[in-house]
């Protein structure tokens, strides 16, 4: 095999925010037709590594090569030039244009003077959707695909503009397992035809399927670039963070409790049909299925907001019928909705406001005033008791990590001292670290308050880890039932593809 | 191209004008008669060039509601300077509203970009700048006696037709003015680099910075748009009056907003079409026109059109909700 040349070199990169150092003399490079994982934990530098790499910051110290030539200063416009791309999460498309005009948008900046030519544009969207084997109709406005199908439009957006490497940066955090599958089947395509990829994602097992490599960065440095071959998920999840992560089952065996929550035959036509379970006090039941499997539905008919066509729902033993949402909190159940940052939390509000408000009812006097010093204390017993990080009652959510602003969430629901807690894919996105965190305070609400918990998940170890028992949904129906004991890892995920 | 919703709301919006018109004819036959189309379109021309205007600016994602004050000030200034200077030339007076158009519209892009304040803050208050510095210096008082040429102007008409009570009518110089202004929008924002920009910064701001757009030209570029439109169509207004008012213009906003939105804009940027606008200023048009053929009373008039904006956002909302569902079920 010939040697391969870099299409991008970082070498011996420092990069300070402030007083912190984001990155500490990281090296970096990314040979041609490579896929390059990149992991690590929030907060250990792999989006500014991205960002010195795209010029859209400039590192303190250190030098940038692409294609063997050194780049003095790189701006966004030089890295989209030479070819290197970043297609966000996000993915930045415009959701009211067509397929076509998004893969050449970028040609509007160049093209200021010129007519825009509709046929010679779709015409040549065919082709570069053709380099992919992906049928799309270039006509189809963008908003109206599928999140898989845009993904590939800023996938064939960053081709049309002859990219060299593209980084996708958490590409799959929102798709289906097969959706998975398709995308990586067209990154080996596109890299059997020369083009370099950096992967970045905190699905480690993704990550070891589709890498040739893999970089892991903690707190700022680089731990070491990997061939795939000599890495395991135990051994990267250890390399990222620094400590042995178990996978063995945080439960013990529930002993005999009573139901609190029935099921039966719960049917909404085009969603789910005949599901059917019970709950226990103090159990955590794990419900485990891809996206679409119907998983998140049942949770929020049981949340009394959508109403079943037909089946039953009991709690303690008797029939309930959920006109609302209010009607579900009422009788004990807290929902933790699966995308916290959009439909939790106000940002910019103090945590202490974002944790007492669903408590507000009893924070106020006599004469309808909130008394704001009740809601201090409130807020501060909650910050002790989750093991919150935030620097103060007052500060904003927005200055706390990912995984305590998921905490933040939890706690509210836990102060309506519910019976029920829906905790609907609790640890998407967030890292490592803090997903055991999460883990523990699940475990600590069922073990120590007598809480039931329903956990909704898409990785297999993490119900593995903390449910007593796992339901697998799958296109609308439950169909398996597991536990922990019963199963490996593998199994678990055989059955859920099906 | 400009996407299945705008294209499915013309169509719509042609069957509703339909319906209306027979409805119109059945109440009052005198609706249908050429005389009668010929003169609404006539008397709608100035609303039907902002509202193009504005079609732009919203699909951008801003929203502009200064420019009756601009058109206001800017046919004022041309009043004073013909009038006081008997300018023969129509040509002449056509020139003088526009720059001053671009030059306050280019002011509002100027404080959109740099002060990030939300444009419906920003316009407003230029609104009241405008309109309040012109009431200021002129204490309100009106001109008219515009000089002969101008007024032969008004009567111009590129199709002449007799009645059967033998007067002229036909279809009027800024009839045309208008079409031909919807038509260079379309061409602009179909085939134009510009135009295309202004649908990807209403569609996702975000990407279009990513992209490399200079968000900064592309409001100039809308902002100067509206402006300019509001210029001209404050010299239509003048011609069609032979009078200027300070006070006659400020006030249409909703109309116009309502004309677009009614047309497929969206509030939220991104999408809209000027041949949906058009069908949006017609439907409007009718309207007002089917009230006074019944003689309804000014009242009327604005609780109908308050009804029509509410029912036009509805539609649209519902319309935007039912596409949302579609997608997630993909």
């Amino acid at each position: 095999m010939p040697e391969k040349l870099p299409v991008i070199r970082l070498a011996h990169i420092t990069k300070r925010y402030g007083g912190v150092v984001a990155l500490r003399d990281v090296e970096f490079s990314v040979l041609l037709g490579e896929v390059h994982g990149l992991v690590g934990e929030n907060g250990s530098g792999k989006s500014t590594l991205v960002k010195i790499a795209t010029g859209v910051v400039q590192p303190e110290e250190g030098e940038i090569f692409i294609e063997g030539q050194k780049i003095s200063r790189l701006t966004p416009y030089l890295a989209f030039k030479r070819g290197i791309h970043v297609v966000h999460q996000d993915l930045s498309l415009f959701p009211n244009l067509s397929v076509a005009e998004n893969i050449f948008a970028h040609e509007y900046i160049e093209r200021n003077r010129s007519f825009v030519v509709w046929q010679d544009m779709e015409r040549r969207a065919l082709e570069v959707l053709g380099r992919l084997g992906v049928e799309l109709d270039p006509r189809e406005i963008v908003g109206r695909l599928s999140f898989a199908d845009q993904q590939l439009v800023a996938i064939c957006r960053a081709i049309a503009s002859s990219a060299k490497l593209i980084i996708l940066d958490e590409p799959t955090s929102s798709l289906t397992f097969r959706e998975v599958q398709r995308l990586f089947g067209f990154i080996r395509e596109l890299k059997a035809q020369g083009i370099a990829f950096v992967f970045i994602s905190h699905r480690l097992d993704e990550v070891l399927e589709i890498s040739d490599v893999v970089t892991v960065l903690r707190d700022g440095v680089n731990i070491g670039t990997f061939p795939k071959g000599e890495l395991t998920k135990a051994r990267l999840s250890f390399l990222m963070t620094g400590r042995e992560i178990t996978t063995e089952s945080l439960v013990a065996d529930l002993p005999e409790a009573r139901e609190i929550l029935r099921v039966e035959r719960l049917t909404r036509r085009g969603e789910y049909a005949d599901v059917s379970f019970t709950l226990h006090q103090g159990e955590i039941l794990g419900l485990i299925g891809p996206r679409g499997s119907g998983r998140t539905e049942v949770a929020l008919t049981i949340f009394g907001l959508r109403p079943p066509d037909s089946g039953k729902i009991f709690l303690e033993g008797k029939e309930v019928v959920f006109r609302s949402n209010r009607d579900a909190i009422r009788h004990g159940i807290g929902y933790v909705p699966e995308n916290r940052l959009l439909q939790g939390l106000v940002l910019d509000q103090p945590v202490a406001d974002n944790i007492t408000v669903t408590i507000l009812g009893e924070l106020v006097s006599r004469f309808g005033f909130l008394h704001p010093s009740r809601k201090i204390a409130v807020a501060e017993r909650a910050i002790r008791d989750f093991g919150i990080k935030a620097p103060a009652a007052d500060a904003p959510v927005r200055s706390l990590s990912g995984g305590n602003q998921q905490k933040v969430v939890l706690s509210r629901w836990i102060l309506t001292a519910p019976k029920i807690l829906i905790l609907d894919t609790p640890t998407h996105g967030v890292d490592v670290a803090a997903k055991e965190s999460i883990y523990e305070m699940a475990l600590g609400l069922a073990r120590e308050r007598g809480i039931s918990i329903l956990f909704i998940s898409d990785e297999e170890h993490e119900v593995l880890k903390v449910c007593h028992r796992i339901l697998v949904m799958r296109e609308g129906r439950i169909v398996r039932e597991y536990r922990p004991s019963e199963v490996t890892e593998e199994a678990l995920r055989q059955e859920i593809v099906g | 191209m400009l996407g299945r919703v705008a294209r499915s709301t013309e169509v719509y919006l042609v069957g509703v004008l339909l319906v209306l018109s027979v409805v119109l004819f059945l109440l009052n036959p005198k609706f249908a008669t050429l005389e009668n189309i010929f003169d609404v379109l006539r008397n709608n021309s100035f609303l039907g060039i902002v509202a193009l205007g504005e079609l732009v600016v919203l699909i951008s994602g801003g929203i502009d509601v200064s420019f009756t004050a601009i058109a206001t000030v800017a046919q004022y200034v041309m009043g004073v300077l013909i009038t006081r200077y008997a300018v023969e030339s129509v040509f002449l007076a056509f020139l003088i509203p526009i720059p001053i158009g671009i030059a306050l519209g280019a002011f509002n892009a100027f404080l959109v970009n740099r002060t990030r304040v939300h444009p419906v803050i920003i316009t407003i208050s230029n609104l009241n700048v405008f309109y309040g510095l012109l009431m200021v210096i002129s204490k309100g008082k009106w001109i008219y006696g515009f000089p002969a040429p101008f007024r032969d102007f008004a009567r111009l008409k590129v199709l002449t037709l007799v009645s059967e009570k033998g007067v002229d009518y036909g279809l009027s110089i800024f009839t045309v003015v208008w079409f031909l202004i919807a038509v260079v929008t379309w061409l602009i924002l179909q085939y134009l680099p510009i135009g295309r920009k202004v649908y990807a910064l209403g569609g996702n701001s975000e990407a279009a910075r990513r992209a490399g757009f200079d968000i900064f030209r592309i409001q100039l570029f809308v902002y100067c748009y509206i402006g300019f439109l509001s210029g001209l169509a404050g010299f239509v207004h003048a011609e069609l009056n032979q009078m200027i008012q300070p006070n006659a213009i400020v006030g249409r906003e909703l109309d116009v907003l309502a004309a677009a939105i009614l047309g497929g804009a969206s509030v939220f940027g991104g999408a809209g079409s000027p041949l949906g606008v058009v069908l949006g200023v017609l439907f409007i048009a009718f309207v007002k026109n089917g009230l006074i053929l019944m003689k309804a009373s000014a009242y009327w008039h604005q609780v109908i059109m308050g009804f029509i904006i509410v029912l036009a956002a509805t539609l649209s909302a519902y319309q935007q909700n039912l596409e949302r569902k579609r997608r997630k079920g993909v």
